[in-house]
């Protein structure tokens, strides 16, 4: 028989996940882009819930060997390379914490938005020399406005478009007039 | 509604590999990388239409089946998107008419009353709605332009124009979809895209091409014989390989 030791936890679960980053923006966590969405867990008869916006059931405990965890995980564009080898690095973090019946999926709904990007994680991007989303992710604004960027480097709003498009579809690329250093946009999305 | 789903998967795999054919070749390293990121978007959005239309006909078949073994009578893409890619005029300006459309059916999908379309259209309006913007600025840029990149994009305009027509008129199977809530009625979004066109040409100084004989058949399989060299380059590698998978 098992033993308490051998229990694991939700919260647990979350804690490991925070370690796992994306890979074409190291410096984020994949809990920072808000990519998971939902851990679910069954254990015999034993199911338990937990959603990313509160985590709830945190307290829940189980065996990871004999349960079967899916971590529901949504794309932040639907052509996102990196989303097949987020799932992979998923996968194999739960597995270095004794679990054996693991599977990913993907939800669409609902669609995932740079609006889920905390405060933290902007900073972060800012020091990383990505600027930040600017604004509430809105197509109307998108398709008829100009976005005023702030520079990560001298914080200069001084900044002008270069290509829509940057190093990822996520980025467009812009140029600082006032440190003329080029940086990365992180779209509103 | 697997023909719906298959003209949605279509359109956007068809011209996201287009766009694909651009990659390592485009006039500025930025325009490149635009078009590749555009084609990434596309596919992707095809993948999802594919995956759908596979689970509906439950005969075992998979996204890749449905992507790279079927010939080319069997699409169900619009003529406009397998056009060939020409100058990059030629590619701005297909690209235009397309994203002009697709952005307001988008928006009308989200309506859908099937769940699962209306949540695949809610995400790829997101990333329609930057493709919309590219495609427009280049318009107005190149139209607005030297002598020479203006006389191209009326160029590309002219020509494409007679393809422009199938966008919206809609095949059996839309008129189907429309009345089973969960389509799109191709005539109600007609006055926002003519109104797009008019918009973004007339910034641009473009003529607008005169509406005259509007070419059709794409939706029901029979395609410009550009369709053919384009599967016989995108299927290669599942066609001499078979059942080869990522």
């Amino acid at each position: 028989m098992k033993t308490e030791t051998d229990m694991a936890s939700i919260n647990e679960i979350w804690n490991w996940l925070e370690t796992v980053v994306d890979p074409e923006i190291p410096v984020l966590t994949i809990l920072d882009m808000g990519i998971v969405r939902r851990i679910e867990i069954r254990e015999n008869d034993q199911v338990a819930v937990s959603e990313f916006d509160g985590r709830t059931n945190g307290e829940v405990t189980f065996h990871p060997e004999n349960a079967q965890v899916t971590l529901f995980i949504t794309p932040t564009y639907t052509g996102c390379p990196a989303m097949n080898m987020i799932a992979a690095h998923i996968s194999m973090e739960m597995a270095t914490h004794g679990f054996t019946d693991i599977s990913v999926r993907e939800v669409l709904q609902p669609a995932w938005t740079t609006d889920w990007i905390p405060e933290s994680a902007r900073q972060k991007l800012r020091e990383y020399g990505i600027a930040p989303p600017e604004q509430a992710a809105r197509a109307e604004r998108l398709l008829f406005s100009e976005v005023s960027v702030a520079c990560p480097r001298c914080q200069s709003r001084n900044t002008e478009k270069l290509a829509e498009y940057g190093s990822t579809a996520c980025k467009a690329l812009y140029r600082c007039k006032d440190c003329l250093e080029p940086f990365d946009y992180f779209k509103c999305h | 509604m697997r023909d719906f789903l298959l003209l949605l998967a279509d359109n956007t795999q068809i011209l996201g590999h287009r766009l694909g054919e651009w990659c390592g070749h485009g006039p500025e390293l930025e325009i490149d990388m635009a078009m590749t990121n555009l084609a990434l978007d596309l596919i992707g959005q095809s993948r999802n239409y594919y995956q759908y239309a596979a689970e509906l006909e439950g005969a075992g078949r998979t996204e890749d089946d449905l992507a790279y073994l079927r010939d080319a009578r069997e699409f169900r893409n619009c003529l406009l998107v397998e056009q060939p890619n020409g100058d990059f005029a030629r590619t701005v300006a297909r690209n235009f008419l397309f994203d002009s459309w697709h952005f307001f059916f988008l928006e009308a999908l989200c309506q859908s009353s099937d769940e699962r379309l209306a949540a695949i259209a809610v995400k790829s309006l997101k990333e329609v709605t930057y493709h919309l913007r590219w495609s427009s600025e280049w318009v107005i840029r190149l139209g607005d332009g030297t002598e020479e990149s203006h006389r191209r994009i009326q160029d590309a305009f002219d020509h494409l124009w007679t393809y422009r027509g199938e966008l919206l008129t809609p095949a059996p199977f839309e008129t189907e979809a429309t009345s089973a809530g969960y389509g799109v009625d191709l005539l109600s979004i007609k006055p926002r895209v003519e109104e797009k066109l008019t918009d973004i040409l007339s910034r641009a100084t473009l003529r607008r091409p005169e509406d005259a004989w509007m070419q059709s058949g794409g939706k029901t399989g029979r395609h410009s014989e550009h369709l053919g060299y384009l599967l016989a380059e995108m299927q290669y590698v599942q066609r001499a390989y078979p059942n080869s998978v990522w």
